[in-house]
């Protein structure tokens, strides 16, 4: 049987929830996890629940931060000495930016950002999008192991009925080698809501939103439900959004559970990086848009008129 | 400084994607093909870098076909000075496509102080040609890109992250460096430019002189398929003022009971 390692990232006291989608997905194989530093008692329960035999905790210096190197050198260790045929992890920002270099160092293949895979056995075999998603295609690994494979957030969904396991805490001690990159700081962003790329809801504003400071019925729809404000190309080149908002071919891909798109015509590259959203509604003034042909729900109106009579709906639902 | 641009081809934004019969890969007859939008960034970088240390050349570097060699006549027509195409197909995985762009940079007998690439390309998405470029060169690198600044040894750039937060990475050159949009505004190609881009230097490799072979691939595509239609979503009319209040109450309680997302 195929020995199998999931990459969790943590998120303060929780584990990140794509690293709980892997694991439920994975249900019915043996799974170990390994996390860099000490895992918060929530995160190993959460993982146990999901299906965790193992969970090692990766400590060593200078691992504090994120740094490419020092991640890279570190699980490279971890993984030789464990010997595993795949290693998972989700496809965030340190996801994608990791997992290539690991593989490489193992003179190894990846795979990014699969919606969907089976193991049959040991045979892995997944289902990714190109051309931000305008079309799909089967991806499989070959050469030599282990297999790398990155998932994307929201993509695959919880499993309603995990498999719990163990889910055992260990410590090993690895070496970060080496680090030529090394953080000096971070900057906070403007938003401590989710990244659109992980965001169970976004609400996202195009063309037709004419100004900045009209986000903020975005932003205040968002902050009932929960959600996270993006944008479309248009708006971001029209300088209503920074560029880290734009949806799309040329930004962010995103697969939420709800899509509320006000004021977007539906341009193709904007329909590619969300059409794979589960439930799609679209505001907009033109019968006519495109956005419409993908929309669960459509609402044909003003968005100044109509947003804000939705954010009232929604707090009278949820009682807020 | 030595420094190079790593760029792809890729079929243009507005491009309707159609899977090939065969499913192997992508009808690519009636594609236009456009340099990948992110490399114009690390173009522009490249030559901003050559601009503040004089003396300095940018070589860019391509795996691909010659149907089309778009993208780097684009690059030698913003500035850049040379270039070189290692001819493959447009269908290469990542693994191949870094150790074939490393081959192509030490054929020029260059050493390189920089590499700059986009941080993804817009066909395939995967994200890893610069990081595996990197690991393979064994250079420190940083991904997604928004700001740069420093001196011809040392640089400080930041990484755009979760949420539009920033990592700001000291780093020691040679270094490979995967460009973002909002890192620069890239230059238009003038028209002189365009015509002196026809006289600079293209040299071209076949993969077997990069080295490359079947036996190098990683990851195998197959079954290429449009995603699956979506049924016809329902459409309300919120236009008239006096029905609109009903319209948002209804559509508001279906995402509850029907689409159960709320």
């Amino acid at each position: 049987m195929a020995k199998i390692l999931v990459f969790a990232e943590l998120h303060g006291t929780h584990v990140k929830g794509v690293t709980l989608e892997i694991l439920g997905k994975l249900a019915g194989h043996t799974v170990e996890v390994a996390a860099i530093g000490t895992i918060p008692g929530e995160a190993t329960a959460d993982m146990a629940k999901f299906g965790a035999a193992k969970i090692h905790s990766l400590k060593g210096s200078n691992l504090d931060k994120y740094s490419p190197e020092g991640y890279a050198n570190a699980l490279q260790g971890f993984i030789k000495a464990g010997n595993y045929d795949y290693v998972f992890a989700g496809a965030t920002s340190l996801g994608k930016d990791l997992f290539p270099r690991l593989a490489t160092k193992f003179d190894a293949g990846m795979v990014s950002e699969v919606t969907n895979f089976i193991m049959e056995g040991d045979k892995f075999s997944g289902t990714r999008p190109l051309f931000a998603g305008k079309c799909f295609a089967k991806v499989e690994l070959q050469g030599p192991k282990p297999y790398f494979v990155t998932v994307r957030p929201n993509a695959l969904g919880m499993n309603a009925n995990p498999t719990a396991a163990a889910g055992a805490v260990d410590e090993s001690a690895v070496d970060a080698g080496a680090i030529r990159a090394m953080i000096k700081e971070i900057v906070k962003g403007t938003s401590e809501k989710l990244d659109l790329t992980e965001a169970n809801i976004i609400v996202s504003g195009g063309r037709a939103m004419k100004d900045a400071a009209n986000f903020k019925i975005l932003e205040d729809m968002a902050n009932v439900i929960g959600a996270t404000v993006g944008a479309s190309r248009a708006a971001v080149d029209s300088g209503f959004a920074p560029h880290a908002m734009q949806v799309g071919q040329t930004g962010k891909t995103v697969a939420p559970s709800l899509y509320i798109a006000c004021g977007i015509s539906g341009a193709i590259q904007h329909l590619a990086g969300m059409r794979t959203s589960k439930v799609i509604v679209a505001i907009n003034s033109d019968p006519d848009a495109p956005i419409f042909t993908k929309a669960d729900y459509g609402i044909v109106g003003d968005l100044f008129q109509v947003v804000p009579l939705m954010t009232q709906e929604f707090k009278n639902l949820l009682g807020k | 400084m030595n420094i190079f641009v790593c760029v792809k081809q890729v079929p243009d934004t507005e491009t309707k994607i159609v899977p090939s019969a065969d499913g192997s890969f992508i009808e690519t007859s009636s594609i236009k093909w456009i340099m990948n939008p992110y490399d114009e960034f690390a173009v522009e970088q490249a030559l901003l870098i050559q601009a503040a240390n004089a003396g300095s050349t940018v070589t860019v570097v391509r795996v691909g076909s010659t149907k089309d060699t778009e993208a780097l006549r684009t690059a030698m027509a913003m500035g850049a000075d040379d270039a070189f195409l290692v001819e493959a197909n447009d269908n290469l995985d990542s693994y191949s496509i870094a150790k074939a762009l490393k081959a192509a940079i030490e054929k020029s007998g260059k050493k390189p102080d920089i590499i700059l690439t986009g941080k993804q390309a817009i066909d395939d998405d995967c994200l890893q040609v610069p990081q595996i470029l990197a690991t393979m060169m064994e250079l420190p690198s940083v991904s997604v890109v928004v700001g740069y600044e420093g001196s011809a040894t040392d640089i400080t750039v930041k990484r755009e992250i979760e949420g539009g937060a920033l990592e700001v990475y000291g780093v020691k050159l040679p270094a490979v460096i995967a460009c973002n949009k909002g890192i620069n505004t890239p230059r238009y190609a003038s028209l002189p430019g365009i015509m002196k881009a026809k006289k600079k230097p293209l040299t071209t490799l076949s993969l077997a002189d990069a080295g490359v072979s079947e036996a190098d691939r990683r990851v195998k595509y197959s079954n290429f398929q449009l995603p699956p239609e979506k049924p016809p979503g329902k459409k309300f009319d919120a236009t008239d003022a006096a029905k609109m209040g009903g319209v948002v109450k209804e559509v508001v309680g279906l995402l509850r009971t029907e689409a159960k997302v709320i």
